[in-house]
């Protein structure tokens, strides 16, 4: 047998244990679809509450029918992209501030500490009653969510890059904005686009949450009318809407990071 | 006046619990295109002098001059300064770190002399590949071309080849030294190798530790200064000599 036969087997192997995950990973969905239709129509689980992938699936054609599910999903899509945005980039940029002055860092340190442990959502009310119940406050709520950790997440990074960088910098008369330039904000690009991975999720709760407390538009005021109504379809259908667009928007980040990040 | 001058250098580091005397009355002159090393036990302040050289930081005591002037915050001298590891940016490519030193500088970056200083140090064509993809010895070439494409004054080498395999390092200390005589260069070398300090420089400067100061200086002779490195060592007066450094080098550390 020569090397060639041996590597178009090893080859296969790989194709075919790759085939295998796929396998069992469709069978899960199709299995959790499959399970909970029946468990609803068998009455293993009271329909009125857990509703059924059937219910969902027509209520859904229906809003997509006449149209009122888009206007939820790129009202609620709208303030979760901006929300996210916005608390990475003033994430970084605090970082940044914070590592260009390192005794403003000193003296701010227990704030931040104390700002990140609080739950930044019990924060909800003073937003509405501050900037208004409206889109403001909720793509605030979606932003001040994932600012704080943000900050201290990147700041450490920009802290831990290898001073030894800095040091051929200076050799070569790098000012201070240089430095940040070529050596301190590249080094921590991993560690931006994995804070990013983090802030997927955290804006997702952050706007919820908000339009649970405000809006009249929205994923997350849909579930809180279906549940006022007792419409469960209406819940669960948001439900799955908001896994998959949480789940899109997470894969936008990682294509992003294979782009930035050449040199890995 | 010498080409550098180091004038009664002093630096003591201050932490919460001590003050530590790194460095005692340093005096050194050094001549344009000499090369020296500084050698001596762990502790004795050589990298700290080096850095001070470098401009990096100011000495607690004591001043030090290039062509007459002085070096620390000065935006006009270019030095040269080659660490441990070559340090390349991993996201730049080979080109854009070997002109990264010009682009600070502000300095007209014109791409080919990324081409013909990567021939100049012995490398292929490897202009637009990314650091990762080079063997450790080629990317200390690629860090000794990123150091002088600025057209440095100075090249302060701190221990250059200690993390290169034992191959690559004698072929490096060859090129470092042809090129620096064909530039003709000023350098300093810091080195735990008296080896590589007899077979490179022109003058040793041996140092002692705690605080550091210098102990002795061997001038090399003439012979062995003119040949290469991997010939000055099997000179037959390389021996004695490297006798000679060894012994006083084993009673400092006792």
């Amino acid at each position: 047998m020569n090397i060639k036969e041996l590597h178009l087997q090893y080859k296969k192997r790989l194709a075919k244990e790759k085939r295998w995950i796929k396998f069992y990973q469709l069978f899960i969905l199709v299995g959790f679809f499959v399970l909970w239709e029946m468990a609803s129509s068998k009455r293993w689980i009271d329909p009125l509450i857990f509703s059924a992938p059937s219910r969902i699936f027509k209520l859904l054609t229906n809003m997509v029918s006449d149209g009122t599910i888009f206007i939820h999903i790129n009202y609620t899509l709208f303030e979760t992209v901006l929300g996210f945005i916005l608390g990475t980039l003033i994430g970084t940029i605090l970082a940044a501030i914070l590592w260009w002055f390192p005794t403003v860092s000193k003296i701010l340190d227990p704030y931040l500490v104390v700002l990140n442990s609080m739950p930044k959502v019990a924060l909800g009310p003073i937003l509405i009653v501050a900037l208004g119940p409206g889109m403001t406050s909720i793509i605030t709520m979606g932003a001040i969510i994932s600012v704080i950790i943000s900050t201290i997440v990147i700041y450490t990074s920009f802290r831990n890059v290898d001073a030894n960088y800095l040091k051929v910098l200076q050799t070569f008369n790098a000012t201070k904005w240089q430095m940040f330039k070529e050596a301190i904000l590249p080094a921590s690009f991993p560690t931006i686009i994995s804070t990013l991975k983090v802030n997927v999720g955290l804006s997702w709760v952050g706007v919820i949450v908000g339009e649970f407390l405000v809006s009249s538009r929205g994923l997350g005021y849909l579930i809180i009318y279906g549940f006022q109504v007792f419409n469960f379809n209406l819940v669960l259908m948001s439900l799955l809407i908001i896994a998959i667009f949480a789940t899109l928007m997470y894969q936008l980040v990682e294509m992003l990071e294979k782009r930035l990040i050449k040199n890995e | 006046m010498s080409f550098l001058v180091v004038e009664h250098v002093s630096h003591t580091y201050f932490s919460k619990d001590a003050a530590t005397e790194a460095l005692r009355d340093i005096h050194l002159t050094i001549e344009e295109g000499e090369f020296v090393s500084f050698i001596g036990p762990s502790g004795c302040g050589k990298t700290t002098l080096l850095s001070i050289i470098a401009g990096l930081f100011q000495p607690t005591y004591g001043n030090v001059f290039i062509e007459n002037q002085q070096v620390y915050g000065n935006k006009e001298l270019s030095i040269g300064y080659m660490l441990q590891q070559d340090y390349l940016f991993p996201w730049k490519t080979i080109e854009e770190n070997i002109t990264l030193g010009l682009k600070l500088l502000n300095k007209h970056v014109d791409m080919s002399i990324a081409s013909k200083l990567l021939q100049d140090v012995g490398l292929p064509p490897v202009e637009k590949k990314y650091p990762r993809e080079l063997s450790g010895g080629m990317r200390q070439r690629v860090a000794l071309a990123r150091t002088l494409a600025v057209d440095p004054k100075i090249l302060l080498l701190d221990e250059p080849f200690s993390a290169l395999d034992y191959q690559s390092k004698l072929k490096l200390e060859d090129l470092v030294s042809k090129m620096l005589k064909q530039y003709n260069k000023t350098a300093i070398l810091v080195t735990h190798d008296i080896g590589e300090a007899i077979a490179m420089s022109d003058r040793i400067y041996l140092f002692s530790a705690r605080p550091g100061k210098i102990h002795k200086v061997f001038d090399i002779p003439e012979e062995i200064r003119t040949l290469p490195p991997f010939e000055a060592r099997s000179h037959s007066s390389y021996s004695p000599l490297f006798q000679q450094i060894w012994k006083e080098l084993e009673h400092l550390e006792h």
